[in-house]
């Protein structure tokens, strides 16, 4: 049961660094403001959220386990937030598209 | 799993500093934000996976509150960008 595990933590772990791997890769190479802003946004919260569900085996504890996933839902619902002020300072400020 | 972990994390890391390339580059001072929300995102996953790695569990409260004060710097970066009252100014064209 504990390799079973492990290796789900593995999985997932993985899949959520190259997440992060694809946000930054966006971020440095996509041409103007709102794709970049959509490659950050997107691709980091699925990053940590990977690298959540992959940890939660790890934590010893059920409260260990739903606080992690306190810190994605909070990191999800400031990203959103932020992720529309920008875009609309952006488009208010003229430089966009 | 605890090399793994740290691995992980290293990684994590590695991807947030070439993303800190574009604070240097810009263009925009948008980019520039953008690229401090990736190292907050990246940050706590980075804390997360190292506080998994060596069992320290008062690591998640640090990353809530990294998670917390991203937020706090975005908003107050738009909040100096935009003009005083242009929230009533004109209305949005939805184009």
């Amino acid at each position: 049961m504990k390799g079973i595990l492990d290796i789900f933590t593995i999985v997932a772990v993985a899949a959520g660094a190259f997440f992060f791997l694809a946000g930054t890769v966006g971020l440095l190479r996509f041409p103007d403001t709102f794709t970049r802003l959509h490659a950050l946004t997107k691709a980091d919260n699925l990053g940590l959220g990977l690298v959540v569900i992959g940890l939660l085996p790890q934590m010893d504890g059920v409260m260990a386990g739903l606080k992690l996933i306190l810190v994605w839902l909070m990191v999800l619902l400031a990203s959103a937030t932020v992720s529309q002020l920008i875009a609309r300072a952006v488009r208010r400020s003229g430089s966009g598209p | 799993m605890t090399e793994f972990l740290l691995g992980a994390s290293a990684f994590v890391l590695l991807t947030v500093a070439a993303g800190l390339v574009c604070i240097l580059r810009g263009p925009d001072d948008v980019d520039r934000m953008m690229s401090v929300q990736l190292f907050g995102t990246a940050g706590i996953a980075a804390l997360l996976l190292l506080g998994a790695a060596i069992g320290a569990a008062a690591v998640v409260d640090l990353a809530l509150i990294l998670a917390v004060l991203a937020a706090f710097a975005a908003l107050a970066f738009v909040k100096a960008g935009v003009r005083p009252g242009a929230d009533q100014a004109e209305p949005e064209d939805r184009a």
